[in-house]
């Protein structure tokens, strides 16, 4: 893979605050024309490693390149180069839609402002609302203008730092439509998320704990990687069934999902051998599935429920 | 396209600030407000030379010396003789009680004596718990009793008339003859004002980004320091001009105050002085956290101002190190310059020498302000 087809390039980043560690030894390479998701749990070195990425943040150690450019010697073509999009609604409030779109169109310097500003608002379809302040946008709207405004400037990489927390399904799903569409066309996404849907919209993904990547790769790599073995189980009374389970010996995790059950565990023997006697239970209905991202998930981050 | 300034994102800078000061009715109403209120209430209410400060009088003898000797006292305008007392005992708990500043006691055989050239003595108390509210009233008794009898004193008692002093002492108050408080108060104002309004205003417009999160959009963008910081100083000089020319009008048409200098060289000054209030301002705003504590530094350095400047209290009172501490704050030096301007008619051969410390003090800080600007989030 030569240098040239990476948009993010670096390895080693390390980011201390006050003398604790928040990104450790952070090596990242993602393609161009990628969507590279970012799981962990909350405090896992998600946002440092973002803001480190568009120069917001110096790291203590470690080097790499963006789009080409060096990240600690040229922070500031990076910064042309780069939409982010910030955990928080970071437009101003006190602004109307239009105010704020004509701002970010200032501070890069577009040539055709106006006529950038104008097709942002009919392709969001706010025209009609564009002098409404942005502050009194609901969330859905709000997180729509942010991704508009972070993308006003044709970047050929976008940072999503959790862009779709608190936001309805539908508008999420409109929001991963319009995410494919900018990666068809050959913007390089790295997006950092807590749902596991998202992370199955992803071409690759890195899971982080306690500021290290703990796996990366394709969700499928992920979930084979896991060596999980995973059963679910449908019928009756599952309740007192999840409490029989637990804790039996190979048995690591028993989650319900709907009206199932699955049940993991990385010793295949062990966990077989352990469910036997539930196998022949009336009124069960066992199926081995392979682990669902999720069941991978929950078992990495046992135990790092609160790294913040 | 990435020079050190680019004029377009300074004049992005800037156009969000007015529009954001626009929308923000209360504190725009606040900058135009508070300035008039606090000249108007100030101007009215301070007189630092204190009359008609009550009095009381006990008279153990009338005579025709005693009765001049009160209408003198009432006539100096310092007086006001509230109550005329029989003992001496009743005396005390008025001056204690706050209800009287001065007691004035004639005592028995006043008259007698004076004819007979013993010189009486005439005893004066005054509750000097404040110096400043007794001094110019006890200045005026000592001048009191040279003239006050010269008219009953004629005749056979020619001779009692106190002697001519072996010269004379000639006193001319200049640039304020009349000795008006205003004339020195309203000029302060317009300095104190200033460095009110442009330090709070700059601390708060930067940390606000900070707080509110815009902050981290705005240094993801290729803006630079040096454009934020003066996108940002710029409204707030329109609306200081704003401030000194309703200041500049109400000192005029309201109190009177003479503009002996002239008044571009007063206006090219204020903005010496208005960059170096901003510049402090913003350094505070890279220093706070949140909007409190912008507020709180703010009121750190704007006591200071007030009581060290001189705009209180005479500069030329406190000791050499708070002269010196003094010296350091820019109201002092503009207030030297807009009382020099308004009331003594200073040119810029005058007003130069402390043109030169607000400059100095205002790099100084521009400095300290880029170095401490947060290009990171580090």
């Amino acid at each position: 893979m030569s240098a040239f087809s990476l948009a993010i390039d670096v390895t080693g980043l390390c980011k201390h605050f006050n003398g604790k560690p928040v990104v450790c030894d952070l090596s990242l390479q993602v393609r161009r024309g990628e969507i590279f998701g970012f799981l962990g749990p909350n405090g896992s070195g998600k946002t440092t490693s973002i803001r480190m990425l568009c120069g917001l943040l110096t790291p203590d150690a470690g080097s790499g390149t963006c789009l080409g450019f060096d990240l600690r010697r040229q922070a500031q073509e990076i910064k042309r180069e780069v939409g982010y999009m910030t955990q928080r609604f970071s437009l101003y409030e006190d602004l109307s839609i239009r105010e704020n779109l004509d701002f970010i169109a200032r501070m890069y310097g577009l040539a055709d402002r106006h006529a950038a500003v104008e097709r942002t608002l009919l392709k969001l379809g706010l025209h009609q609302r564009s002098g409404q302040l942005a502050g009194q946008l609901s969330g859905g709207w709000k997180q729509r203008l942010a991704l508009a405004a972070c993308t006003l400037h044709e970047p050929r990489l976008l940072l999503l730092d959790e862009p779709t927390a608190g936001v309805d399904p539908r508008a999420r799903r409109a929001f991963w439509d319009e995410i494919h569409g900018l990666a068809a066309a050959g913007v390089t996404v790295l997006v950092s998320t807590h749902y596991m849907d998202e992370a199955e919209r992803c071409h690759r993904i890195a899971y982080l704990s306690h500021g290290r990547v703990v796996v990366a790769g394709t969700p499928e790599d992920v979930v084979a990687a896991s060596g999980l073995t995973t059963w679910m189980v449908e019928g009756h009374d599952l309740a007192r069934l999840m409490q029989e389970l637990k804790g039996l010996p190979g048995v690591e995790q028993v989650v319900p999902f709907g009206t199932a059950l699955h049940v993991s565990g990385s010793d295949a023997a062990r966990l077989n051998a352990s469910l036997a006697p539930f196998r022949s239970r009336e009124g069960l209905r066992w199926i081995e599935t392979g682990p669902s991202l999720e069941d991978v998930f929950v078992k990495l981050s046992a135990g790092t429920e609160d790294e913040a | 396209m990435n020079a050190a300034f680019s004029w377009g994102r300074f004049v992005a800078v800037l156009v969000k600030e007015f529009i954001q000061m626009r929308r923000d009715r209360l504190t725009f109403a606040m900058m135009v407000g508070i300035p008039l209120i606090q000249l108007v209430l100030f101007g009215f209410a301070i007189n630092t030379d204190p009359k008609h400060l009550p009095a009381a009088v006990v008279v153990a003898d009338h005579s025709p010396f005693s009765r001049s000797l009160l209408a003198a006292l009432a006539n100096s305008g310092y007086f006001r003789l509230v109550r005329t007392l029989d003992g001496e005992g009743k005396a005390d708990a008025l001056l204690a009680k706050g209800e009287v500043q001065f007691v004035i006691h004639v005592p028995e055989g006043f008259a007698r004596r004076l004819v007979r050239g013993e010189r009486p003595s005439l005893l004066v108390e005054a509750d000097a718990s404040d110096p400043a509210a007794t001094g110019n009233a006890i200045a005026a008794l000592g001048s009191l009793a040279q003239t006050v009898l010269t008219r009953d004193l004629a005749g056979s008692l020619q001779h009692l008339q106190p002697g001519a002093a072996p010269f004379e002492v000639r006193i001319h108050r200049r640039y304020n003859p009349e000795g008006i408080t205003q004339y020195n108060i309203v000029p302060g104002l317009m300095g104190v004002i200033l460095t009110m309004t442009m330090i709070m205003m700059t601390a708060l417009a930067m940390t606000r980004e900070r707080e509110r999160g815009t902050m981290e959009a705005l240094l993801a963008t290729p803006v630079r320091p040096l454009e934020v910081m003066i996108g940002k100083i710029v409204p707030y000089i329109l609306v200081g001009y704003i401030q000194v020319a309703l200041i500049v009008s109400v000192a005029h048409f309201l109190f009177g105050v003479p503009m002996q200098g002239s008044l571009g060289l007063l206006l090219a000054c204020v903005l010496v002085f208005m960059l170096a209030n901003l510049s402090v301002g913003m350094l505070f705003s890279t220093i706070a956290k949140n909007q409190m504590q912008a507020m709180q530094m703010t009121f750190f350095f704007f006591l200071p101002s007030m009581l060290l400047s001189g705009f209180m209290f005479p500069f030329r009172g406190m000791p050499d190190w708070a002269q010196r501490l003094g010296e350091l704050l820019p109201l002092t030096h503009f207030l030297r310059i807009v009382r020099g301007i308004m009331l003594k008619g200073n040119g810029p051969a005058e007003v130069l020498p402390h043109l030169g410390p607000l400059l100095a003090f205002m790099l100084a800080v521009i400095l300290l302000g880029l170095k401490r600007y947060r290009r990171t989030l580090d």
